[in-house]
């Protein structure tokens, strides 16, 4: 393989770093490679870059302070931080919360899961070269941005859940407007299908890229879309349903073949399920308080709980240790679903060319804050 | 908004406290000391009357449709003996003095081990168990107690059920526990980024380096005693060049970095 036939030039291995500052690493991250011309020999991802100490700060503060800190984890889809840490919670302290807070809650993360896959579909084209979409995506992410301003007057760093329900009632008019957005955005989706899905471009970039076994998938650890696209029928929302998950019809869309165009074609149809989900919970949106009864000064007793929700990127997990009378978290550890599925990237662009690793990184769809946390 | 002087003359608000209180008076059957000589009957009456407001106000609440679990205090879950849970009787009947307590929280079942016989736990429960997917692995340091600092937390998943189980390990300071990157790939990062935060080590992990914090990092910032301000970072890079807890570099160093340029 190394032999001086094979090349008309010097077979002679070079190491390179690949980030820590690069448009293509979706942030901070730096990946070091071996390679034998534009063939990656190996890859090494080096992370860190981001560290911020959440978990160190979540010991310090009450836990109703630790919400707008899970935000900034995962900055492109902040609602399902929120909803991740409130769920554990309400399992830790046993609180029920009313329907109407439910819904309304599915209303905003699967919101969200739109908009993060917008920011990836985009970013994701952009890195393989395809520019165009991004003008599409962003100007409907931008619409749902809009909603959530008109809801918790933040864009991006939400803060827009509580533990035991939702802080505010839906303003007037906001289900319309709502609504109104979900009825068009399936002839949205249809339009960044006909850019990207048949297109010859983009099926070379990636088809046969990144290859997962459902086998690779589960030892590997992948959740969310990269394990659905091996095959693997499996999502939280499903498994162990939260909120009122259980009482909303949707697929779950799984691949074939485990390449990068199957993860993408995963993505596109979760879109789907999420217009769908928000279409019956504006439907069936209950009446009632929109919080629960909780006491003003949260106190826990003593135990661990791990409760996990559906990210966009994957499985969440929130593992909370409490003291007797604890206000606050003896320790609170994060799940991130895309440390877990960085993981993998070495074993899935060995062999592959220098392009390809930034197809692969954008396919695993990685959030750095909420690697480093 | 400009015209502040009030157009209308203030009203006369009658105080109310005076003309009410000589009301009450006269309901009395007396004007002085009203409440202090009832009559026998007199109180009786009140007591009858009192006793059905009462019960007017249980017949209210008894017929007021039931509280949702919503309306109503929560109740947090209570630890459970676990003893039976069907993983931990497969574990004990598999390998004895295993299990060394088995609890279940929120309905989450925890078994705790021996540290020294992690690696044959997990391998027979994901050999035997088809726990196939190691969901998370992290630890919690308590620093004052006796058995151990850490526990490190394995937290398993099964696919076909849908079950989690979760394993706790205790070890103490600067103890290594056997690494499981063998039994499930995934651990692997997981266990680097406890060595790193929290300085527990794992004998056969392939790679033990720190993840989050940089080679070189002085300390475990996950630690109870570590401080959450942090520590001067730059007598963490250099050690032997600035003292540790801060302050500037000694002349003599400062002169070496110069010469060296």
């Amino acid at each position: 393989m190394n032999g001086p036939q094979d090349s008309l030039f010097d077979v002679e291995e070079m190491e390179i770093s690949f980030g820590p500052q690069h448009p293509a690493t979706h942030g901070v991250l730096r990946v070091q490679m071996k390679l034998d011309g534009e063939k990656i020999m190996e890859a090494k991802p080096i992370i860190g870059y981001l560290h911020r100490g959440t978990e160190k700060l979540f010991e310090t503060m009450d836990f109703p302070a630790c919400i707008p800190h899970t935000d900034r984890m995962d900055y492109v889809a902040a609602a399902t931080n929120n909803q991740g840490f409130c769920v554990t919670m309400e399992k830790l302290l046993g609180i029920t919360i009313p329907p109407r807070a439910a819904y309304i809650r599915m209303i905003l993360a699967e919101m969200q899961r739109l908009a993060s896959h917008l920011v990836w579909l985009a970013t994701h084209a952009v890195d393989i070269g395809a520019i165009t979409p991004f003008f599409y995506t962003f100007r409907e992410r931008d619409a749902i941005l809009d909603l959530f301003e008109e809801y918790c007057g933040a864009r991006l760093t939400l803060n827009t859940m509580k533990i035991g329900g939702v802080p505010f009632e839906l303003p007037d008019g906001w289900v319309d407007r709502c609504s109104a957005l979900v009825d068009g955005f399936g002839a949205h989706i249809d339009e960044y299908e006909n850019l990207l899905t048949e297109n010859r471009i983009w099926k070379k970039r990636t088809v046969g890229v990144g290859v997962v076994s459902a086998e690779d998938a589960v030892e590997w650890g992948l959740t969310g879309p990269p394990l659905r696209g091996s095959g693997v029928k499996w999502d939280i929302r499903k498994v162990f349903p939260y909120d009122r998950y259980d009482e909303i019809d949707f697929e779950i869309p799984i691949g074939t073949k485990g390449d990068t165009y199957d993860r993408y074609l995963v993505r596109i149809e979760e879109m789907r399920q999420s217009v769908r989900i928000i279409r019956q919970c504006l439907d069936r949106l209950p009446d009632g308080p929109y919080m629960a009864k909780v006491s003003k000064v949260l106190r826990a007793k003593e135990g661990m709980v791990y409760g996990s929700v559906e990210a966009p990127k994957g499985e969440l997990g929130y593992f909370i240790v409490t003291t007797e009378k604890a206000t606050a978290p003896y320790r609170c550890h994060v799940r991130p679903p895309s440390f877990i599925n960085l993981q993998m990237l070495p074993a899935m662009v060995e062999g592959h060319l220098v392009a390809d690793l930034m197809a692969v990184i954008g396919t695993l769809d990685i959030v750095l804050g909420e690697i480093d946390r | 908004m400009s015209d502040d002087k009030p157009t209308t003359p203030p009203e006369p608000t009658p105080p109310p406290e005076e003309e009410k209180a000589p009301e009450t008076a006269g309901e009395a059957s007396e004007p002085s000391a009203p409440k202090t000589e009832l009559s026998e009957e007199e109180k009786a009456a009140k007591i009858a009357a009192a006793k059905a407001r009462a019960a007017e106000k249980a017949q209210a609440k008894e017929d007021a449709p039931p509280k949702e679990p919503w309306e109503e205090k929560a109740v947090p879950p209570e630890p459970e003996d676990a003893a039976d849970d069907p993983d931990a009787v497969a574990v004990k009947g598999e390998m004895s003095g295993v299990v060394l307590s088995a609890d279940r929280f929120a309905g989450d079942v925890t078994l705790t081990v021996p540290a020294d016989r992690i690696v044959e736990v997990c391998q027979f429960l994901k050999r035997d168990c088809d726990y196939k997917f190691l969901v998370d692995l992290t630890a919690v340091d308590w620093p004052e107690r006796e058995e151990g600092r850490f526990d490190v937390i394995y937290w398993l998943h099964r696919y076909d059920d849908s079950k989690r189980l979760r394993l706790r390990a205790v070890v103490a300071e600067d103890i290594p526990i056997a690494s499981v990157t063998g039994v499930w790939k995934v651990a692997d990062w997981m266990e680097r980024e406890a060595y790193d935060l929290f300085g527990i080590i794992f004998e056969g992990h392939p790679g033990l380096e720190r993840i989050l914090t940089w080679e070189g990092f002085n300390g475990h910032p996950l630690r109870k005693d570590f401080p959450v301000e942090g520590i001067d970072t730059g007598a963490a890079i250099y050690p032997d060049v600035y003292p540790p807890g801060g302050g500037p570099p000694p002349e003599d160093a400062l002169e070496e970095e110069g010469g060296a340029e």
